[in-house]
């Protein structure tokens, strides 16, 4: 899993369903894993394969039609359990950028430690999104981050998103949140030493 | 201006704040399980550093265990080998481990305030959405991610954003078989499954107050199903007599001490809140869900929406939702047969818990043809509730008391409703699969669970009181 992103043109794979627990993402059965590899086998494991392991014909995944780096998912994408391995999964799987119109703050925050890029909109843009995609499947999505913005290429329709400094300059470097507290530490043994309790 | 109370916690934990960057924000507890810890632990061999404050740590194994037989060596391998890689990992880096066979043992979140580790102050961590559980005891608690967990590891420090504060009053008096499950429950299915995202929840009113520290627990553990962040209460002279005697509170002048500084917690009258939500406990009734989000829930009198009732744009995941229900839009949920009770979870299988379903129960028989799972947080509360005599009245109830752990809640381990049955459930999520492939959770409270119990049906707990 490369950590840098900066910016990118893909193809997306539409997921229309609203909150869209992690628990749908990654199910916990398939949480016994002690490495971070190989989660993407079983992404949306239970609508991606019946109880015989079989691919469901009609779920998006098994659709050779679409493919590419970017998830395009109803609002609440990522609510539920904080499993890492959610994003370990969408990662794993290839995607870089899942775009939503909401997402859920523990899932935000575990999809930046993994150098994906959550990229909130409009639901008036995400609507856009989809039907650019239904229209034409092969549809192309440009995300970037530098500029902070998402367009569909075909119409040139395109959204500014937020991220905060900190972790754009994160994302963009491939830099991460250890690297930075570890640098504090005659601040963190400081702040120990004006404490009377551990509360 | 006045602060509230999360702002009080956050403010006096910050260890770094710069412009344009998260808090570093200190961490005085954190909690560790054998699911969400142990890529973390590689990362720090990848690093080549250290658990800092290891005593600040402490593991127990609760997501995969079995609950039968824990006195024998786990039988599914993979769920073995995460086991013992907690235990050989809290054994090379320091860290204090409550596992299978230890007097301790349970679910994180119920043997933390039962050993008085959850302290009113705190702020506390763990890879586990339902940290906010601990925030009962005015402690700004929450979940977070593997990555993160490896932070605390390493710093015993957090980065993070600081969340908006929301209050959320509930006033008056509870019904008689309405229970604190019910009052968040309702709560949730008001303001739905994203109605908190990014906010930090104090709980406050009269009908929260007067809540004991268990009851009022199962409210802050389902802050993370509303999409918040965390939720807390203001720690009061119930919470105190509770912390008090406790094998890790504090004791004698420190005892003092602490409690001098425990008695400022709480928000000032001028603090504000981002958003303040009021409800009426009069308002609520015993609460069941019917869909596959903890938002989609409803009095048991009552019936699912009807399609018209829906927003258009969200009908289809709401008829997905009630696909997989196999319901049917408008219909009512009371008399709906079901085939599995689950009273368990970090949400309900604290000792008041068991009591409440035992006392319900007692000279009485499940329904034949439903199967009855009662699963303890903790050792400790299977120790009471065998010294209570409660196990012997839920044998003769026909109910299968097992060994603590996580269990059906997350059917990680054996603990699986079949496809296609319907289980009526003490946990905290009805997500699609949460309790097995093609499982169906009702949630409800432990009383409408034990009701269920014993006629097979979804059934409403007043009528046993005579309402």
């Amino acid at each position: 899993m490369s950590k840098i992103f900066q910016h990118l043109v893909s193809s997306a794979v539409p997921v229309p369903i609203e909150n869209i627990d992690t628990d749908q993402i990654i199910p916990a059965r398939f949480l016994k894993a002690t490495t971070r590899d190989g989660f993407g086998e079983n992404l949306f494991r239970d609508w991606r394969f019946d109880a015989n392991n079989q691919p469901k014909a009609d779920f998006v995944l098994n659709n050779p039609v679409y493919n590419g780096k970017i998830l395009v998912a109803g609002k609440n994408f990522g609510c539920g359990s904080s499993r890492e391995h959610a994003a370990w999964a969408i990662g794993d799987y290839g995607f870089k950028v899942v775009v939503s119109s909401f997402f859920a703050d523990i899932f935000k925050n575990n999809a930046l430690n993994n150098f994906i890029l959550p990229v909130q909109v409009s639901e008036t843009f995400l609507d856009k999104v989809f039907k650019a995609i239904e229209a034409d499947p092969k549809a192309e999505i440009e995300v970037d981050l530098e500029n902070q913005f998402i367009r569909i290429v075909a119409s040139g329709e395109q959204e500014n998103f937020d991220i905060n400094a900190y972790k754009k300059t994160c994302l963009r470097n491939g830099y991460d949140d250890i690297d930075y507290l570890l640098s504090l530490r005659q601040d963190i043994e400081k702040y120990e030493g004006t404490r009377a309790f551990n509360f | 201006m006045g602060k509230t109370l999360f702002d009080k916690i956050w403010d006096s934990h910050i260890v770094m704040s710069k412009p344009e960057h998260p808090d570093a924000v200190y961490i005085n507890t954190h909690f560790i399980h054998e699911v969400t810890s142990p890529q973390a632990f590689d990362g720090l061999r990848k690093r080549g550093i250290p658990v800092f404050r290891p005593q600040k740590t402490r593991a127990t194994a609760d997501h995969n265990v079995p609950t039968l037989d824990q006195h024998l060596p786990i039988k599914e391998a993979l769920s073995r080998h995460q086991v013992e890689m907690l235990t050989k990992n809290t054994a090379e880096f320091g860290v204090e481990l409550y596992g299978l066979g230890h007097p301790y043992q349970g679910i994180v979140h119920v043997i933390g305030p039962e050993l008085g580790i959850t302290l009113p102050g705190m702020t506390i961590v763990c890879g586990d959405s339902h940290t906010s559980t601990h925030g009962a005891f005015g402690a700004v608690a929450f979940g977070i991610g593997t990555s993160e967990v490896e932070q605390v590891l390493a710093t015993q420090c957090i980065l993070q954003y600081k969340p908006k504060r929301m209050k959320i009053e509930v006033n008056g008096t509870l019904k008689k078989g309405v229970l604190s499950k019910d009052i968040i429950l309702y709560i949730i299915s008001k303001i739905s499954a994203s109605g908190a995202t990014g906010y930090f929840v104090e709980y406050a009113g009269d009908a929260i107050r007067n809540l004991s520290m268990e009851a009022r627990m199962t409210i802050c553990n389902m802050s993370i199903e509303m999409g918040a962040r965390g939720g807390l209460i203001a720690p009061d002279d119930i919470t105190f007599n509770y912390i008090k005697g406790r094998q890790f509170a504090p004791q004698g002048a420190d005892w003092d001490k602490a409690l001098a500084y425990w008695k400022t917690l709480y928000s000032d009258n001028d603090a504000q809140f981002d958003k303040v939500l009021t409800f009426d406990a009069a308002d609520i009734e015993p609460q069941i869900t019917y869909g596959t989000n903890p938002g989609m829930g409803m009095g048991v009198t009552q019936h699912i929406p009807a399609l018209d009732q829906v927003e258009e744009k969200e009908r289809p995941s709401f008829k997905k939702s009630l696909e997989y229900m196999d319901l049917e839009p408008g219909s009512a949920l009371l008399g709906k047969k079901i085939d599995y009770v689950f009273i368990g979870s970090c949400t309900n299988s604290r000792i008041e818990d068991l009591r409440l379903v035992a006392d319900y129960v007692k000279g009485k028989r499940k329904a034949d043809d439903v199967v009855v799972w009662i699963v303890p947080g903790s050792k400790q509360v299977e120790a009471q509730a065998i010294e209570e005599g409660i196990d012997k009245v839920f044998a003769e109830a026909g109910f299968q008391l097992r060994e603590p752990g996580c269990s059906a809640c997350l059917a990680m381990n054996e603990d699986k409703v079949p496809a296609g049955m319907y289980c009526i459930s003490t946990s905290n999520r009805n997500f699609e699969g949460r309790q097995g492939p093609n499982a169906r959770t009702f949630l409800a409270s432990p009383l409408t669970a034990a009701a269920a119990a014993l006629t097979g049906r979804v059934t409403d707990v007043r009528e046993a009181f005579g309402h």
